[in-house]
This record gives structure tokens, sequence and C-alpha cells, in this order.
């Protein structure tokens, strides 16, 4: 096989294989819709209704993908580095926090300044969260999934001590003051007539996060440096590259999108920090990476398909009484298949015969 | 307020402090045999939904243990599948069966019993005297474990795979049997102790019921070096915590979401060498 054989089968099975996951996933998903004594097409035919049905329902599904593109964009950014952080959770708190705190206290400011100080505020919040397992990592050798574990739990508890403590609105919610005018993100309902979704400006900000990663990890040398250090850390050091030096700016970077993620919920889609109010947008941020191939467009895409999962699960459960959670369960299967892509191959190669597609 | 502490405080630390300390001895074994366990939180929480279903259906708690050690067993299984046979990035795997154990009792706390949230009341098990009884066999475990680890041929192989599975190989050890026994009974075990807390402490099945156990269980298993006897103190330590903040609520006024902290914290200290080095088996997660 000469070289350009190599490359575009190489291309195909980075194709294949997450579209191969997602197949397999709704095949699993529909054999547990059929077995509780539903019909999987009905229900799937009514989740992508209720994902894709009309404009404003697209928009929710949009909506409900931002924080996906962001904390997929910093768990694929760290696995560039080698570095798997399970934190984006807690940092998504944290930035949200940090967002939420600046953004309700500092009034008269115009929106001008008030806005990006809020958003910069975030992301400072998260990048010093995320830059502690990163610089325990590099300075003490102490694997980051423990420490980023770790961190999430912490950050869990100091969040629930603000909220329902210094920062918490009157009222029987435990939720923050509403954030002020001049720090929000506007929101389409705000200037569509049409639409009452909380789709915001703040998915602006997510795509430019894409451009801006994709630009930094291929077209600079820091990202170079990054890339090496993800592929072969003993080589990247021969090579003179400082891993310690990457390990923590990868950890810090990873940790601004997660903070991007938490201030575009806060500002834009809820408007206050509301206690609980992650799904677990981080933890789906793996999936999403997963799924996207820690590339940029990748993650796009990956996060628009389980931001149209979630948002079309309430549709389907309300039309055909399958439970919403079986949204979770495909979110879990699709992540086994992609991370056991082994399966995959061999599942097409049973089927098709053609052996070539893996 | 003193009188917060004696007998009653030490009756709370082991009762809280039990199903941390079979989930962590159950982790430690599916670690000596290399094979990383973030899952832990999901196949306890499993193992109390399971414990609820079969204690429903069957009338008898007893069997709702089996029906822990079922679902306990039958995601660790999963995890063992895909991360051993399969290959897959065992951080991977393990997240998504977390994932997974809370869609699927979610899901099946719906088709089974048509609720959300908390599932109909079933029998609990007996109480032997202040505790469950499956708080002495978290006792038991430890001295078991502790044994079987450093004192039989079979403990040697276990703790040679985690070490140098290769050289372990040679020798003429199923590696891959070994690692497929063990990642199973790590799930049997935080199975048992998820049904310690839905048909033990409890006679229900609540959404999310596990709140970070398996997680502290993790840190336990880390802060006490991988080895049982310091899992146990780790699990007490933290029990102790937990025992503690609940009674001093309303008198001391540090909040408790600080007191929640604890474990958490101590294990980064510990783990970051600050306090006595905590190394993990060598070829984890190879």
């Amino acid at each position: 096989m000469d070289k350009k054989n190599i490359l575009n089968a190489l291309r195909l099975k980075e194709l294949v294989l997450p579209l191969g996951a997602i197949f397999l996933g709704l095949l699993v998903g529909g054999i547990v819709i059929l077995w509780i004594g539903k019909n999987p097409f009905t229900a799937y035919a009514s989740l992508f209704y209720g994902a894709f049905g009309d404009l404003n329902r697209f928009a929710n599904t949009i909506a409900r993908a931002t924080p996906l593109i962001l904390t997929g964009l910093a768990v694929a950014f760290a696995f560039r580095c080698g570095l798997f952080n399970i934190g984006v959770e807690g940092q998504l708190l944290i930035g949200a926090l940090s967002a939420a705190f600046v953004g309700t206290t500092l009034s008269g400011l115009p929106a001008i300044i008030h806005l990006p100080l809020t958003i910069l505020s975030a992301m400072v919040a998260s990048a010093i969260w995320a830059a502690i397992p990163g610089i325990l990592k590099a300075k003490r050798g102490v694997h980051e999934v423990i420490n980023t574990i770790m961190m999430n739990f912490i950050a869990y508890a100091f969040v629930a001590f603000i909220i329902t403590g210094p920062l918490k609105a009157p009222g029987q919610i435990p939720k923050s003051a509403d954030i002020l005018g001049s720090a929000q993100l506007i929101r389409l309902s705000e200037i569509a007539q049409w639409s009452t979704s909380r789709l915001n400006t703040g998915i602006f900000i997510a795509l430019l996060a894409c451009v801006a990663i994709y630009y930094l990890l291929w077209k600079t040398t820091l990202g170079y440096e990054i890339r090496a250090v993800g592929l072969n850390p003993y080589a990247a050091e021969y090579g003179g590259i400082s891993v310690n030096r990457n390990i923590i700016l990868a950890m810090v970077i990873s940790g601004v999108l997660a903070g991007l993620a938490g201030a575009e919920r806060v500002l834009g889609f809820h408007g206050s920090f509301i206690l609980g109010f992650s799904p677990g947008y981080g933890f789906e941020g793996i999936a999403v990476a997963l799924l996207g191939k820690n590339h940029p467009a990748g993650v796009i895409l990956a996060a628009i398909l389980f931001g149209s999962l979630s948002s079309g699960g309430r549709w389907m459960a309300f039309n055909t009484g399958v439970p919403t959670d079986i949204v979770t369960i495909l979110q879990a299967v699709i992540i086994f298949f992609v991370a056991a892509e082994q399966i995959v191959a061999w599942f097409f190669r049973n089927k098709k015969k053609t052996g070539q597609v893996a | 307020m003193w009188d917060v502490f004696g007998i009653p405080l030490l009756l709370a630390t082991l009762r809280s402090a039990s199903p941390l300390i079979i989930t962590a001895i159950g982790g430690l074994f599916a670690e000596r045999a290399g094979v990383i366990n973030i899952a832990l939180e999901g196949k306890m929480l499993t193992g109390a939904f399971m414990a609820v279903v079969v204690a429903y259906f069957t009338g008898n708690p007893w069997l709702g243990v089996f029906g822990g050690i079922f679902g306990g067993a039958f995601l660790a299984l999963i995890h063992a599948v895909v991360s051993i046979k399969y290959k897959a990035n065992q951080v991977v795997s393990g997240t998504a069966i977390n994932i997974l154990a809370y869609g699927l009792t979610v899901f099946l706390l719906q088709v089974f019993f048509g609720v959300s949230g908390t599932s109909p009341s079933v029998n609990k098990l007996p109480a032997w005297g202040p505790f469950n009884p499956l708080v002495y066999f978290g006792l038991v475990l430890v001295v078991v474990a502790h044994l079987f680890i450093y004192y039989t041929p079979q403990g040697l192989r276990l703790r040679a795979v985690g070490e140098n599975p290769a050289a372990a190989e040679t020798v003429g050890v199923n590696v891959i049997r070994l690692k497929y026994f063990f990642v199973t009974l790590s799930g049997a075990l935080a199975g048992i102790a998820g049904a310690a807390l839905s048909i033990g402490d409890l006679s229900v099945f609540v959404n999310q019921m596990t709140a970070g156990r398996g997680f502290i269980a993790l840190a336990a298993m880390i802060f006490g070096k991988w080895t049982p006897v310091g899992a146990l103190f780790a699990a007490l330590l933290f029990g102790f915590a937990e025992a503690l903040q609940i009674r001093l609520q309303g008198i001391v006024p540090i909040p408790r979401e600080f007191v929640q902290m604890i474990p958490y914290v101590f294990t980064m200290i510990i783990l970051a060498g600050f306090v006595g080095k905590a190394t993990p088996p060598a070829a984890l997660g190879k």
C-alpha cells in the first residue's frame, strides 16, 4: 500500500470508528427499549423530533451542546498532552462560582467592562483550580486522575457552602442572586420573538475557543510541544521540551476552557448560580472528547450529538413513555464502544467481511 | 458539647466506615491486580439498587445481598472485558461504568417500580446488636484480605501481577484469568457495600444514594497505601469525620461542607508525599 492509500485509510478509520460506536450504542439502546416493551424506532424518531423538529428545538439542542463543546474541548486538550482531566466538572463549578460572584457584586460597571471581567474571573479561577493537579503531577509525580477526582468533591462541597451561605439569594431555592444586566450573555429568546430558547451568545465563545485551540495545537510551538509530550514524554524531554512545564500549561488551558463552560451556564443559560445546575457537563465532556477524537471539529459534532440526546430525551419520554435516562445509558455505552474500538472493528469486520474497515 | 463524644460516636463511626471498608478492600484487590478502579462508585450504586430489587421481589433481604453482589460483579465484568480483553483505557472504562450505573439505576427504578427518586420500601437486614450484619462482614474481610494477600501463594501471585505482570507470566501465573477474577471480586464487594447502604442502613433505594462514597472508598484505599489494614484505618478516620459532622451539626459552627472535604484533602496531601509516601502498584493501568 502506498503512502497516500495508508493516509486515506487512516482518515476513514477516524470517521468509521466513532460512527460505528454511535451505531452500536443506538443498537444496544434499542434492545433495552425493546426489552421494556416499547418500539425503539418510534422512540428514536421522537427523540430526533424533540431535538431537531423545529427551529426552537434546534436552538435548545445547541444550547444544551454549548457547555459540552467547551468541556469536551477541555478534556480533549488535556488528552493531547497525555493527561486525563476528570476534574473538568469541578473546574467548571469553580469558574461558574467566580462568574456568579463577580457577575452579581460589581454593580455600576458598563457591560463592555463588566462582562469580559466576569468571564475572565471564571477563566482565572478554573485555571488555578486545574493548575493544582497539574503542579502536583509535574513536581510530585502524582497521577492527575486521582487528584482531579478528589478536587471535584472538594469543589462540590465548597460550592455548596458558598451558594447556601455567603452568596445565597433570599428565598427557598439555594441559588445566587441574578446576574446583573451588565454581565449577562444575551439569550436568543430576548432578541427573537419566535424563540423561548436560552441559547445565548456563549455559543460564539465556545466556537471561538474551538478555533483558538485548533490554532494553538497545530500552528504554534506551544501546541507542538504539548502534543509531543502527549505522544511520548521521554522523547519530548530528550528533544529539549520541558515536560513539566507543558503538563502544568495544558492543565491550566484545560481549566480555562472548563471555566468558560461554567461562565456560559451562569451568565447566559441560567442567569444565576443555581446549586446543582450541572447534570455532569464535565463528565459528558469526557464522552464528547473521546467520540470527537480529541479534535476541535470532532468535539463540536460530538457535543451536538450528546446535546441532542439530552434535549430530545424529554420529548421522547413524554410521547413514548421511555424514561429519559435511556439517554444516560446510551452515553455510557457509546463511551465503551469508543474506548474499546476493537469491538467496533470486530463487529463491522464480521458483518461485512471486508476486513479493511479498521 | 462534650456529650457528643463517647460510645454512640464510636458506634456511628464504625457504621459510617463499614461500606467504605468493604469497598476499599474490593478496590485494592483490583488495583493490586493492576486494574485501575475508579468505578467503585458505580458498582456500589448498582449493588445498592439490585439488593433492593431482589429483596423486593423475593421478600428476603439475605437474597438481596446476593442481588447486590450480582449487580456489582456484573458491572465489574463489563469493566474487565472492556479493559482487559479489549485493552481500553481503564480510566475511560471506569468513567463509563459510573455513568452507566447512574443511568441504569434511575432507568430501572422507573421500569421496575414506576417511580423516580425513591424505591418502595423492602425488608431490611436484621440488626445484630448495634449493627447490621454486613458491618461484621467488613471487619472479617479486613483480616481475611490481609492474610490472603501476605500469607498465601495466591496472594503473592496477586501482588506479583500488580508489580510486574510479565515476570509473573514467565513463572506460570495466568495473568489474564487472575485479573478477571479480582476485578469481578472487587465489583462483588462494592456491591455488598451498596447493599449495606440500601438494605442494611435503610430499607429503600434512593437515587444516587452512594453520594460519592465509592470515591471516598477509593481515597481510603490510597490513604491506606493499598493495604487492607491501612484501608481499615483510613475508612475509620473518614467514617469518624462523617459521624462527628452529623453529631456536631447545630452545636459547633463548622460548616459541614468543610468536614466533607476532609477525606479528599487528606488523600491529596498523602499522595503528594507530604506525609509519608503512598506508592501505587507499579504496573497499575498497564
